[in-house]
């Protein structure tokens, strides 16, 4: 239960957050996005913020070893660039620039943006579900000559 | 730079920063909104609850701001519905294949100091920039 009450706690704060600092407004980063054009630097004060304090909680939750109230740390480890990332990151860009909405700041818009916001989350939510269509393996690209042997 | 917003920028980020501070020190999870959502299609078990909560919380955080007097920005979405839906299907499907989005490879992965996170961020934001200069001024949409 108290997992459940400290997750509400961290979207709560993070909502606020994003209400805050205007992100919720796809205008707001349309204009930072739009470095030709009539620029507009505040989202990078945004990032600057939330990187400082996000490494900051990193090195204590590391120092500590162990969660507050969790068994165990659940961090990605994986070091390696793999087309999967770089494809996906590349795809997400495009997406993002052509409305100005990534993940958060549409889901916080459901509760009090336009209409449009569940047009957006709806297509959002299949296209997360049509990853699983993506066999795990694919695309395989051997970048050591190991990888490449295993199919002779 | 007239509507260069720095100051509610910096405090907006600083929230965003401590919420993910606040889960990875107490629930040990990273704060990727793509990672939350998509972690729940299909639900797995024992790995619900969380997630739902955290995203009661970001439903719940417009109607606490204006509970406390904020007031909450107008937005508008004036992309037509073939644009929405498009630019939502390719969302969803690259966060979830690149395993992240602004907050889990932007904030989280970068305060980590996560390789991955690095380059993943720099080609969003790249693409992001160059699909803006297109649509914006270019095509002229």
């Amino acid at each position: 239960m108290r997992l459940i009450i400290s997750a509400f706690a961290s979207g709560l704060l993070f909502g606020l957050g994003l209400i805050v600092s205007q992100m919720v407004d796809p205008a707001k980063v349309l204009g930072f996005l739009d470095i030709f054009g009539n620029w507009d630097p505040s989202l990078a004060f945004v990032m600057g913020g939330a990187v400082a304090v996000s490494a900051l909680g990193t090195l204590v939750a590391k120092r500590r070893g162990v969660p507050v109230l969790a068994p165990r740390l659940d961090i990605p480890t994986r070091r390696d660039l793999d087309p999967r990332l770089i494809g996906g990151a590349a795809l997400f860009g495009i997406g993002w620039g052509l409305v100005g909405l990534c993940p958060g700041p549409a889901l916080v818009n459901l509760t009090f943006g336009p209409w449009q916001a569940f047009v957006f989350v709806a297509a959002m939510v299949i296209g997360m579900a049509a990853v699983h269509l993506v066999p795990s393996a694919w695309p395989q690209i051997p970048f050591r000559r190991e990888t490449a042997g295993a199919d002779g | 730079m007239d509507h260069f917003t720095p100051v509610s920028a910096l405090i907006g980020g600083l929230l965003i920063g401590v919420s993910a501070a606040w889960l990875l020190v107490l629930n040990g999870r990273i704060a990727g909104i793509s990672g939350i959502l998509g972690g729940l299609l299909p639900p797995a078990r024992g790995e619900t609850g969380w997630r739902m909560a955290f995203l009661a919380g970001l439903f719940a955080a417009p109607l606490v701001y204006v509970a406390f007097g904020g007031e909450l920005p107008s937005v508008d979405l004036d992309a037509s519905i073939p644009v929405l839906v498009a630019a939502g299907l390719i969302v969803g499907f690259g966060t979830r294949l690149g395993a992240g989005c602004t907050s889990g490879h932007g904030v989280c992965g970068i305060g980590r100091g996560s390789p991955r996170s690095l380059v993943a961020t720099g080609i969003f934001m790249a693409s992001a920039i160059a699909t803006v200069f297109l649509t914006r001024h270019v095509l002229g949409m």
